[in-house]
């Protein structure tokens, strides 16, 4: 039940939210608040417990919840958590709060607003949590259509154009990587003879032992794959990520890059590379070349932007470049070097966006030639600013530092050099973290009126997100402790379908 | 025929009894209300009675119908969409403008219980006489209704394209039911099998024959030319019984005249369906990106929805029935739904209202008509949480199973092609709306039907497994034992 309410609740709420506008525009952001307070504080009272003998269930799993579904095509409602969920689940209710407070002014239809928020919440968690292959495709196809309403009605001047893309992308590859779904469950029921969409009964199955890249699992991983690097995203599928981004209203902007992205990174962790082991690591360095193009690529372009949301927007393709890499080096550092980036990029890009959406209320711009010497008019939003532009180019002591270090290092071992050639990434990162300081907010005052500065609201938000950073800069090993065993895990899982691949059991 | 045999087809006497008695009320009693009321008992009457016959199946009544679950499932499916359509159109007849000429709607009812008459028959036949009977019940119904506003010229246009193109598909049906009766000597559905095995000459081009003239009724690509004039110029609730029961039932008839006849063996005839659901997908959707008529893209949108739909046919065997079960009960509600929406939208105004100007914010000013709207649109486009996702389902997982790549592709490229054009209307619903626009309610009786068809729709969507154990069960096995 335990694990319902993370879908219950926002769901609940949503509709309360809506039903609540009658009573004053006020209402619904209240609604909201308290959702997501207490979804807050059920992730960290789950996160407390872990470690304690409090959790049943088998394994490394804590929880689980188990229901018929659609039991014609074999389809269970199968909900669980085990420490990597722990931890986006965590990221997606702190990200969710921020969320609500970052639109505590959206003054157009408040009710329909705060009744997409939080449906995009719960088909958020619902994605992290969920283990049958049906119930994560619907929850993953549905988190969408909300996320298009807030982009769609309340974004900025080119907010259709881009929602349209963000859905078709999105949708598009979605429906391949259903194909896949199906194929997969046929194809383990012609082994088997059992029609199943659940993650543990697919995984016992071991398809993806024999499957190499040009037989059906690959073809099947390949689906997986295009499906969760649009969404990381990755050259070359990102194209919609800096308009959507831009575009979106900060609550959103906050929501997509904080966690829907990391949706796309969970699944490949999740599912891609212990479904089919062997293809994965045959594809493997195909994909890794990827994520450093994409590393590059998106810092590239960073630089030479001057509308400072896109600016942030393309540096998430940098950042996300690097868990793709980590991902397919599938070592143990590595792994873990992309859970602490996630978490990581979520909130420093997160509180960037929140940032820019302050910027933009003050200014009614975003662009960066048009401001210059904020500091003195706005020192707050500017120390701030600075504090997490700093972190977005790695400054060891930050959460960003840990994951890219980890992942640095652990990539390592597998190629040399596409991990040389991903390091390039950091010194861009640098260049387009100071540039935007600089611009924003150094040099000769810009053309605007002065605008006041951050007020009590935002400066708490704000300054949670900045001392979460500290803390997993400085001391992450609690993250490390709740990934571990989840990501020693699925690296078994895929040790032993290796082993199998080689032929005989290890 | 005995006593047992007429309480098996029960449901076709009680809809035929009807039309008649509609018929003789608008000689003598002829006003609306009471019309409405007696066309809807009657069709009450027929779910009530389904159990009845439903405990007789599967009886073979005459050479020419077989109640069996399967005949009962798409009964029961065409008395309710009727009797939703019915209800609409209520409202809209009651709703039309002062001036016209008030006295027509009293032939609307006795017409559209035809109509379902013809759906009814197509349902339960397996021979080919009652095939032709229930593809022309329809069509001629269907004329009639098509041009009902006769002072209207597009009404006009859309019915004399519709009664030409008709004849000429019952013209192609013929000649191949002549064919084939000319190999097999029967015109019953399990003629050909046995003649299948000798390998007869005029076989093929019998089938061929028949796939076209089924192809028109279907509007399949390459003969799909009508449907976007008829639904454009045929009024609202019309446009609903067009696009539903009258091709959800010659699909129906498809799927059992396949498998009855083993066409399944039978690798030209089937990869010519293939063909024609992979054009249609594709040209469907491409054809629906533009279309700044509402009624318009879903006519376009109802062309690529049977390109998916064949998939699920061409794939064969007992899941196609189950593939056909559920698509056409989400493509029924879907479709019903969106042309409810025009239907209680447009009430008190002189032509329909489907232009895209017309929706510009309807989601300010009516925001339950534009939800609901938005609901159907998407569920049209198969997302999550609406029926339109599981039927997509159905037809992607028969795809898969049959190994039929090019049809999943087709698929999948057709609904990404479908999502710009639905997203574009949605848009339109929730983008800034023009000033004085006049409001009008709707009747109680629209609103009802608007309501259970978006419960219907998330509901089924998000909970498919009783529709679906009952597909399993009870119809497929029918059709496959």
């Amino acid at each position: 039940m335990s694990l319902l309410l993370f879908v219950a609740l926002p769901v609940a709420a949503a509709v309360l939210a809506w039903l609540s506008e009658r009573r004053g525009p006020d209402w619904p952001r209240r609604v909201a608040l308290t959702a997501g307070a207490l979804l807050l504080g059920h992730a960290l009272y789950l996160w407390a417990l872990t470690g304690t003998d409090r959790f049943i269930g088998q394994g490394d799993w804590f929880l689980e919840l188990q229901a018929d579904w659609f039991p014609r095509f074999g389809i269970g409602f199968h909900l669980a958590m085990d420490g990597l969920a722990l931890l986006m689940v965590l990221l997606t209710a702190l990200l969710g709060l921020m969320a609500v407070v970052s639109a505590w002014h959206v003054r157009e239809r408040p009710g329909f607003f705060f009744f997409n928020l939080l449906l995009t919440l719960a088909g958020v968690f619902g994605v992290f949590l969920a283990l049958d292959l049906f119930l994560f495709f619907f929850l993953w196809e549905a988190m969408l259509v909300p996320m298009y309403f807030l982009i769609a009605v309340w974004g900025y001047e080119r907010r259709r154009y881009a929602a349209l893309k963000f859905f078709l992308f999105t949708q598009a590859s979605g429906l391949l990587m259903l194909v896949s779904i199906i194929a997969l469950a046929l194809v383990v029921q012609r082994e088997t003879g059992v029609l199943t969409f659940d993650y543990f009964r697919l995984l016992e199955a071991a398809i993806g032992s024999r499957g190499t890249l040009f037989s059906a699992a690959g073809w099947i991983m390949l689906g997986f794959f295009v499906a969760f690097t649009v969404k990381l995203p990755i050259v070359p599928f990102h194209p919609w990520l800096p308009d959507a981004h831009t575009q979106a209203p900060t609550a959103a902007s906050v929501l997509l890059a904080g966690i829907l992205l990391k949706t796309g990174a969970y699944g490949l962790i999740r599912f891609v590379v212990p479904l089919f082991p062997a293809a994965s690591m045959e594809f493997a360095p195909v994909a890794m070349s990827l994520g450093v193009v994409g590393i590059l690529y998106g810092a590239l372009l960073a630089i030479g932007q001057r509308d400072l949301k896109r600016l942030v927007a393309y540096t998430s393709v940098s950042h996300m470049g690097f868990v793709m890499l980590a991902i397919f080096a599938w070592t143990e550092l590595a792994l873990q070097g992309a859970v602490v980036q996630m978490i990581a990029h979520g909130l420093s890009t997160g509180a960037l966006f929140m940032l820019v959406g302050a910027l933009q209320e003050r200014l009614h711009t975003r662009d960066l030639n048009a401001m210059g010497g904020l500091w003195s008019q706005v020192p707050r939003l500017a120390a701030l600013g600075l504090f997490f532009a700093v972190a977005s180019l790695g400054l060891p002591g930050l959460g960003n530092f840990v994951g890219e270090f980890l992942i640095l290092l652990g990539s390592w071992p597998v190629s040399a050099g596409l991990t040389v050639t991903a390091a390039l990434g950091l010194i861009a990162a640098a260049v387009y973290a100071l540039l935007m300081v600089q611009r924003a907010f150094h040099g000769e005052p810009g053309s605007l009126p002065s605008p006041p500065d951050l007020g009590r609201r935002e400066m708490t938000a704000l300054s949670t997100l900045a001392i979460s950073l500290i803390g997993v800069g400085l001391y992450p090993s609690p993250l490390f402790e709740t990934a571990g065993p989840a990501l020693t895990w699925l690296r078994d899982i895929v040790d032993l379908q290796m082993a199998l691949a080689r032929g005989g059991w290890p | 025929m005995n006593g047992t045999d007429l309480i098996a087809i029960l449901p076709l006497i009680i809809t035929a009894a009807t039309s008649v008695v509609v018929l003789l009320m608008v000689a003598f009693l002829p006003g609306h209300r009471g019309l409405s009321v007696v066309t809807g008992i009657g069709l009450v009457a027929v779910l009530l009675v389904l159990p009845w016959s439903a405990a007789l199946a599967p009886r073979q009544v005459t050479p020419l119908l077989l109640v069996d679950g399967y005949a009962l499932f798409f009964t029961a499916l065409i008395s309710v969409s009727g009797l939703a359509i019915s209800v609409l159109a209520f409202g809209y007849l009651e709703g039309r403008p002062p001036g016209e000429p008030s006295i027509r709607y009293g032939n609307f009812y006795p017409l559209l219980l035809i109509a379902i008459v013809g759906g009814i028959v197509l349902a339960s036949a397996n021979h080919l006489a009652s095939l032709f009977l229930g593809f022309e019940l329809l069509s001629v119904a269907l004329f009639g209704l098509i041009a009902y506003p006769v002072e209207h010229r597009r009404a006009l246009e859309a019915a004399a394209k519709y009664l030409i193109l008709a004849g000429a598909s019952s013209a192609f049906l013929l000649f191949g039911m002549a064919l084939l009766f000319a190999e097999t000597g029967t015109l019953m559905f399990s003629g050909p099998s046995q003649a299948a095995d000798a390998g007869g000459g005029y076989l093929l081009f019998g089938y061929a024959l028949l796939v076209v003239g089924i192809g028109f009724k279907l509007s399949l690509v390459p003969f799909h030319m009508w449907t976007p004039d008829v639904f454009e110029g045929a009024p609202a609730p019309v446009g609903a019984l067009v696009s539903t029961i009258s091709k959800g039932a010659v699909a129906t008839v498809l799927l059992r005249f396949l498998i009855d006849t083993d066409a399944f063996r039978n690798e030209v005839v089937i990869d010519l369906l293939a063909l024609a659901a992979f054009a249609s997908m594709l040209v469907g959707n491409l054809l629906a990106l533009l279309q700044d008529n509402l009624k318009r893209m879903l006519a376009y949108s109802s062309i690529a929805h049977f390109g998916y739909l064949l998939v699920g046919i061409v794939a064969g065997g007992a899941f196609a029935a189950e593939v056909v079960g559920y698509y056409l009960v989400a493509y029924f509600a879907t479709m019903i739904g969106a042309f409810g929406v025009i239907t209680v939208y447009s009430r008190g105004s002189l032509v329909d209202l489907d232009q895209r100007s017309d929706y510009q914010g309807l989601f300010y000013a009516r925001p339950w008509l534009a939800g609901t709207l938005t609901g159907m649109l998407l569920s049209l486009a198969g997302i999550p949480l609406t029926i339109g996702f599981i039927g997509k389902y159905y037809a992607l997982a028969a795809g898969v199973e049959a190994e039929r790549w090019w049809l999943v592709g087709a698929l999948l490229v057709g609904s990404a092609i479908a999502l710009f054009y639905y997203l574009r209307w949605v848009l339109v619903l929730f983008a800034p709306p023009p000033e004085g626009r006049p409001v009008v309610a709707a009747g109680v009786g629209s609103s009802a039907v608007l309501v259970v068809l978006a419960l219907l729709l998330v509901g089924l969507g998000v909970y498919p497994q009783p529709l679906a154990s009952l597909l399993e069960m009870d119809v497929a096995r029918a059709l496959v034992p």
